[in-house]
């Protein structure tokens, strides 16, 4: 993916907008280049301009500063229905007075396309999104999931350069949202389009992108694989995002060759392997399910904290276990029900708690 | 009791209309049969010969209404679409004062402002006799009492009931959905003549309607500013009623109007109705 041209490339876009005379910042400056053929996701809470960003790709939006560049050209100035993009939106927006296959149809009758070369690729497209059959139907006849899969069919017919996806599933129940999203994978891998999805749903975005890019008020926070995003957060706030993160804060007692040993209370030490000269303060996260819980103190190069048992929670395929510390702190401790779900501990125990030295980190 | 209080509730609506509306129309309907004059009063002869009188008579003036309404309708609707267009769509956080601005005429009486457009027209009134002072327009121009300006007036009076239906249904429009069309390559043209024009042809529906009707049936615009050569069936239907007291003649014209309208309705709805339209814009 180095030498090759990328099929999106933000560079340095900012968004303004005037809201009551004030001028407000959306996007801060995002720079990020999304390769062909990957599926990647934009991933922040409402209000990180995340859909700014789609729609300022879309053309939808003229960005205040910055380029963007659709496989190397520059479109930063080029009018949506210029732009070899399609966009999937968050509502659908089908054409209420549209059949199904007038939807379908009317980007390549826009585009002036044969009528019979338009009839062989609505069919083939509507087969792919599992609607044949159905094409005289009116989207307000139709249940959510097939709307969206409309909503679908209708960008994907035209084979644009890339596909964007505005929330698409937010609409749906759970289980149809679930099994939707392994659809969505299917369908982009077998029609090998870009696809560039928008969702605040972090395990949306874990499931389905090649790569993330995690926003906050504006800006990129981090932008890697879902395995780094998870395994390595890259700030405070994509590890609060992103799952479920155990925040500590403690100040660097002895430096040991590449690796740091974190003090936070009197028996309680953690290795970092990271480099922080001694006496600084440092914060670092752990994941819940990284954690043993014992009620003995464990042996060997482990991280290890004690603590008092506050809340035991049965969760069906693990137990969890909230554990406060002596400074205050309250650490989640997820443990696997694997062979039986009996509890280590019950409320009010003293614990130790260990984990693997990578698994902690200084963010 | 749950299920049928709506019904209840709507029960003294239902009592009005029928009082008021369904009363009078058949009271009307009866008097179209009769014959006689006032003095030796009238008498029920169930006589249809007062239907094909009158529309022999007045024939003229029945289709010159058709034809006025008509083209005021067909002006209003080419005045008032951008008009509701650009309040719908660009109107911001002031639509609801262009609206009001709208609506600022109906606190002026109908008559009243009929009748200063009659000033207004006047042959050497402000606008025309100062036209003419300026040697910009020649002497003798003159517009009212002629067929532009009845047409005019109906056009000023009943203007704001083609609009607002119209930027009801514009407003309804999802912005998204337009955003889609753009998105599907369609231009600006392509954009309001498949997806922007068919979602509002119900309000166009709606305004063709609530102005046509009027216009067609209305006395006042034709006899403040049309003189005698442009008298519309309203104007026959008030005269015979109430300066020649010929009431079996008037009640049979109103329902002959009444009729006119329905199958002209009737037939624009079935032609014009808003799936054929729907269905061709889709393609």
């Amino acid at each position: 993916m180095t030498e090759a041209i990328p099929a999106i490339e933000l560079d340095g876009v900012v968004k303004e907008y005037l809201s009551h005379g004030e001028t407000v910042q959306a996007v801060k400056g995002v720079s990020l280049a999304i390769g062909e053929g990957e599926f990647f996701s934009l991933l922040g809470p409402s209000g990180c301009g995340k859909t700014t960003t789609m729609r300022m790709i879309a053309g939808f939006e003229e960005p205040t500063k910055g380029v963007i560049k659709l496989l190397g050209q520059d479109v930063t100035d080029v009018p949506p229905n210029k732009r070899d993009i399609n966009m999937v939106f968050q509502s659908y927006a089908l054409f209420p007075h549209m059949n199904v296959w007038e939807n379908v149809a009317f980007g390549l009758r826009r585009r002036k396309v044969a009528e019979s070369e338009i009839k062989r690729r609505v069919g083939e497209i509507l087969e792919i999104v599992d609607l044949t059959g159905r094409e005289k139907r009116r989207p307000r006849e139709m249940s959510g999931g097939q709307q969206q899969r409309v909503a679908l069919a209708r960008a994907l017919v035209n084979r644009p350069r890339a596909l964007l996806l505005d929330e698409p599933l937010g609409a749906l129940d759970l289980k149809l949202r679930q099994h939707m999203q392994i659809e969505l994978k299917r369908i982009q891998r077998e029609v090998g389009i870009t696809f560039v999805y928008v969702t605040h749903d972090q395990s949306e975005a874990l499931t389905m992108s090649d790569r993330i890019a995690v926003m906050n008020d504006g800006l990129v926070e981090q932008l890697a694989g879902p395995r780094e995003i998870y395994e390595r957060p890259a700030s405070k706030f994509v590890a609060g995002f992103i799952g479920t993160s155990n925040l500590l804060s403690g100040t660097v007692d002895t430096i040991n060759g590449s690796s740091a040993v974190v003090k936070l209370g009197t028996d309680d030490r953690i290795l970092v392997a990271s480099p922080a000269a001694a006496g600084e303060t440092v914060d670092l996260t752990v994941r819940p399910e990284k954690i043993t819980i014992s009620t003995e103190q464990p042996e060997g190069e482990l991280s290890v904290v004690r603590g008092t048992v506050n809340e035991v929670v049965y969760l069906g395929t693990y137990n969890s276990y909230a554990v406060g510390l002596a400074d205050g702190a309250e650490i989640m401790v997820f443990q696997q029900n694997a062979n039986d779900s009996s509890v280590t501990a019950e409320r009010g125990d003293t614990v130790w708690l260990s984990w693997q030295p990578q698994h902690s980190y200084a963010l | 009791m749950g299920r049928r209080a709506p019904y209840w509730l709507a029960l003294p609506g239902w009592i009005w209309l029928g009082i008021f509306l369904v009363v009078p129309i058949a009271a009307m309907a009866s008097v179209s049969l009769t014959t006689g004059n006032l003095i030796d009063g009238f008498a029920q002869t169930l006589s249809v010969s007062n239907y094909s009188d009158a529309i022999a008579k007045y024939s003229t003036q029945l289709v010159r209404s058709l034809v006025y309404g008509g083209v005021a309708t067909l002006l209003m609707l080419l005045l008032g679409y951008p008009v509701a267009y650009w309040i719908a769509f660009k109107g911001g956080s002031r639509k609801s004062m262009y609206l009001f601005l709208l609506l600022l005429p109906f606190f002026v009486s109908f008559v009243l402002r009929t009748i200063s457009w009659g000033f207004l027209l006047a042959d050497d009134g402000i606008l025309f006799g100062t036209l003419k002072g300026w040697g910009l327009l020649p002497a003798d121009f003159h517009v009212l009492a002629t067929t532009v300006a009845v047409i005019g007036g109906l056009v000023y009076n009943f203007l704001p009931f083609m609009i607002l239906p119209i930027y009801v249904a514009l407003e309804r429009v999802d912005p998204r959905v337009v955003e889609a069309a753009y998105d599907l390559y369609a231009s600006r043209l392509d954009a309001f003549r498949r997806v922007v024009l068919p979602l509002s042809l119900p309000g166009v529906f709606a305004g063709v309607l609530m102005t046509f009707v009027p216009a067609t049936a209305d006395p006042v615009n034709a006899a403040v500013l049309g003189g005698t050569g442009n008298t519309m069936i309203g104007n026959i239907i008030q005269t015979e009623y109430l300066v020649n007291s010929n009431y079996p003649t008037a009640s049979a014209l109103s329902f002959t109007l009444m009729a006119v309208l329905l199958i002209g309705i009737f037939i624009y709805a079935r032609t014009l109705g808003t799936d054929n339209v729907l269905e061709a814009a889709a393609r």
